[in-house]
């Protein structure tokens, strides 16, 4: 019936939640399908650019979606506290149950808690103390989102897209640039390939994006701007390279 | 899979019943005469023409394909012997007149029978030719070609009461069109921002008001209606009217917003009452009404805890569509497993039915189904794991006066008919 078979019931029995520790147990887990659901958004995003144009009604409520996820994860402040978390867990990749999702946000309020966690930092930018792969894999997902939404509706239009899309990946190729050349290649094993491919966002955001003239990418030897049939994986040697040029210089 | 059928319209008399494909094909059913001589075979519908009235394309700006699929039918009101409807898919419109033709010329005088002329020393007296019947040919010829109005996906289209001029909305924008005038169109609404990262919210649905010409109704993928009287100004991006229910604060998850789009909206013959359908329900609006709908059906509340489910296999974006019967006391829409519902307004009582091969028997009894969602289960019930969610009735119709509907389930159409009620009550 459903695609991925069973419902998973991961969580059974902590969802009674008083400030026991099992109360603090359900908070990653909520935490964690939500992550989850931000990262299956950003792949149903990225799965919009095929032959024919995507559906735009479907592409807005997804990008909704995120931005609500988004929104509520800065709120809260778990945006940080995810990441550390996550390192211990089970891979991503896993659609864990859909209960907690769908509860109602009266039910939510009931087990979570939003505190004790002040060590967040809206800016990733200038976050230099968490340099981990997921931050940065994190961080690259929430940049994506508002220039995924541009190539998403407007693909013709190159204009609008080229300053967000330079300004996002300026800050991903910024956090890069931090490292040493060696790390590259860590960087990039690290990060959860099951749902969604780093390069493949990358890769995607530059195929899809249908512009000649960006100045970024001008100095690299990327190929020419695909057209949206093509598959928006592209391969890594490429991307590897430009990445070389960005750390090199 | 170019079998799937993407639309179904009743004719304003019932008489013509019009699906379109993901093909980009046509097809129409015309309702056989009573008899009396066979009381049960009377008004069984059957093949009446069949044609292809949309091809794929290309669009070579964008480097994209253009769909041949069929999203909407609707027909022109009767005007003379022949019959029109307009056709869309994501971009074009086009108007197709249907003619038939059952008799034809013979004993012309300077032509043999196959057309060939004669040899004229061999024509002695003048005979005037007659018409003698001949075999029933339908003709369907493409009248106008509405083209290029539409930068985004066409999703409806709508006659006026006028008889004479429709509009075509697609994801940002409304247009109206003369009929008869193909090269331009008047844009009437537009919701598209300046900057497209603005973009939050899209037009789903939009209908004519059946009586008053100058009003009109579109929905938005965040739940709400608006509207909209086009002799207020010429742009009618300012509602006169805003339907919009607020939102249940305890119910509120992070699918609440996709779960509220509205997927399809329909006045009601009387033109009182608006029907909306989003994800999880139908809704009864009174135009005089804005703050909520005076009437809310569950179709199947009990995917509201398989939301993230059913939205990581897309199945949460589905547009199923709703309709009402000719008295608009029952207003009928589709659901997963091939299940149908239909609500009767008065008696406020409900059933789902199955479109199936089983169903499918001459004069079989449609057997109500039911859902289980845990707690006893009776024989016959369906649990709600088993449903089968590649089988979604998202287009049905009601046949405008007598108790007939129409579903299409996937590439199947199924014609049911209430013999014993025959007329509305």
């Amino acid at each position: 019936m459903f695609v991925r078979g069973l419902k998973r019931k991961c969580f059974d029995g902590e969802e009674d939640i008083e400030g026991t520790l099992t109360g603090i147990k359900a908070i990653p887990s909520y935490n964690l399908q939500r992550q989850s659901l931000l990262d299956m958004s950003l792949v149903k995003l990225q799965l919009c650019h095929m032959l024919v144009e995507p559906n735009l009604c479907r592409s807005v409520l997804i990008a909704n979606t995120v931005r609500q996820i988004q929104e509520e994860m800065t709120q809260d402040g778990t945006w940080q506290m995810i990441n550390t978390q996550s390192t211990g867990q089970a891979s991503l990749d896993r659609l864990v149950s859909t209960d907690i999702l769908c509860r109602s946000s009266k039910e939510q309020a009931e087990g979570k808690h939003v505190s004790g966690y002040s060590t967040f930092n809206k800016d990733f930018e200038g976050d230099q103390t968490q340099d981990s792969s997921e931050t940065m894999s994190t961080a690259s997902s929430v940049q994506a989102p508002r220039n995924l939404q541009s190539n998403v509706w407007e693909m013709e239009n190159s204009q609008e897209n080229k300053g967000n899309f330079q300004k996002s990946l300026d800050q991903i190729f910024e956090t890069l640039e931090n490292k040493s050349p060696n790390s590259v290649e860590d960087l990039f094993s690290e990060v959860d390939n099951s749902y969604y491919d780093l390069d493949t966002m990358l890769t995607g955001m530059m195929s899809n994006t249908k512009m000649g003239h960006c100045d970024g990418l001008d100095t690299f030897s990327s190929p020419a701007p695909t057209t949206s049939n093509s598959n928006c994986k592209s391969d890594l040697n490429e991307l590897d390279h430009i990445v070389e040029i960005l750390v090199e210089s | 899979t170019a079998d799937i059928i993407s639309t179904v319209e009743f004719n304003h008399t019932g008489e013509l019943l019009a699906t379109g494909d993901k093909g980009g094909r046509v097809v129409i059913f015309q309702r056989e005469p009573e008899s009396k001589n066979e009381p049960y075979s009377q008004g069984e519908y059957n093949v009446y023409s069949t044609f292809q009235s949309h091809e794929p394309e290309f669009d070579y700006l964008k480097s994209l394909e253009i769909e041949e699929k069929i999203n909407k039918i609707k027909w022109l009101p009767q005007q003379n012997a022949a019959h029109s409807l307009l056709s869309t898919n994501d971009k074009t419109i086009k108007l197709w007149k249907i003619t038939e033709r059952d008799k034809r010329p013979e004993g012309y005088n300077l032509k043999d029978e196959e057309g060939k002329l004669k040899d004229l020393s061999t024509v002695t007296s003048l005979q005037v030719p007659v018409l003698k019947p001949m075999d029933l040919m339908v003709e369907v010829t493409p009248r106008r070609i509405f083209a290029n109005g539409h930068t985004y996906h066409v999703n409806s289209i709508s006659v006026n009461s006028d008889c004479e001029t429709y509009m075509s909305a697609d994801d940002l924008r409304i247009n109206l069109w003369h009929l008869a005038i193909t090269d331009r169109s008047f844009n009437i609404v537009d919701i598209k921002p300046a900057n497209m990262e603005d973009l939050t919210e899209v037009i789903t649905a939009s209908e004519f008001h059946p009586h008053h010409c100058n009003l009109f109704v579109y929905s938005s993928s965040k739940g709400s209606l608006r509207l909209c009287d086009m002799r207020a100004s010429a742009l009618c991006d300012k509602h006169s009217k805003l339907y919009e229910e607020p939102e249940d604060p305890s119910n509120r998850s992070f699918f609440s917003e996709i779960i509220s789009s509205v997927s399809d909206v329909k006045f009601s013959h009387s033109g009182r009452y608006m029907l909306t359908r989003d994800y999880l329900t139908v809704k009864v609006w009174d135009l005089n009404m804005e703050t909520k709908p005076v009437e809310t059906y569950q179709v199947h509340d009990y995917l509201r805890s398989k939301l993230c489910s059913l939205y990581e296999n897309d199945c949460i974006f589905d547009k199923f569509e709703c309709a009402w019967n000719g008295s608009d006391s029952v207003i009928m829409t589709g659901a997963y497993n091939n299940f149908f519902r239909m609500f009767d307004r008065n008696t406020k009582r409900d059933v789902t039915l199955e479109a199936s091969r089983e169903s499918s028997k001459p004069r079989a009894i449609l057997k109500p189904r039911r859902v289980c969602v845990g707690g006893k289960r009776r024989k016959d019930d369906i649990s709600v794991d088993s449903l089968d969610f590649t089988k979604k009735i998202l287009h049905t119709a009601w046949h405008p006066t007598e108790n007939i509907i129409a579903i299409a389930a996937t590439n199947n159409l199924y014609i049911f008919q209430d013999k014993v009620n025959s007329e509305m009550h």
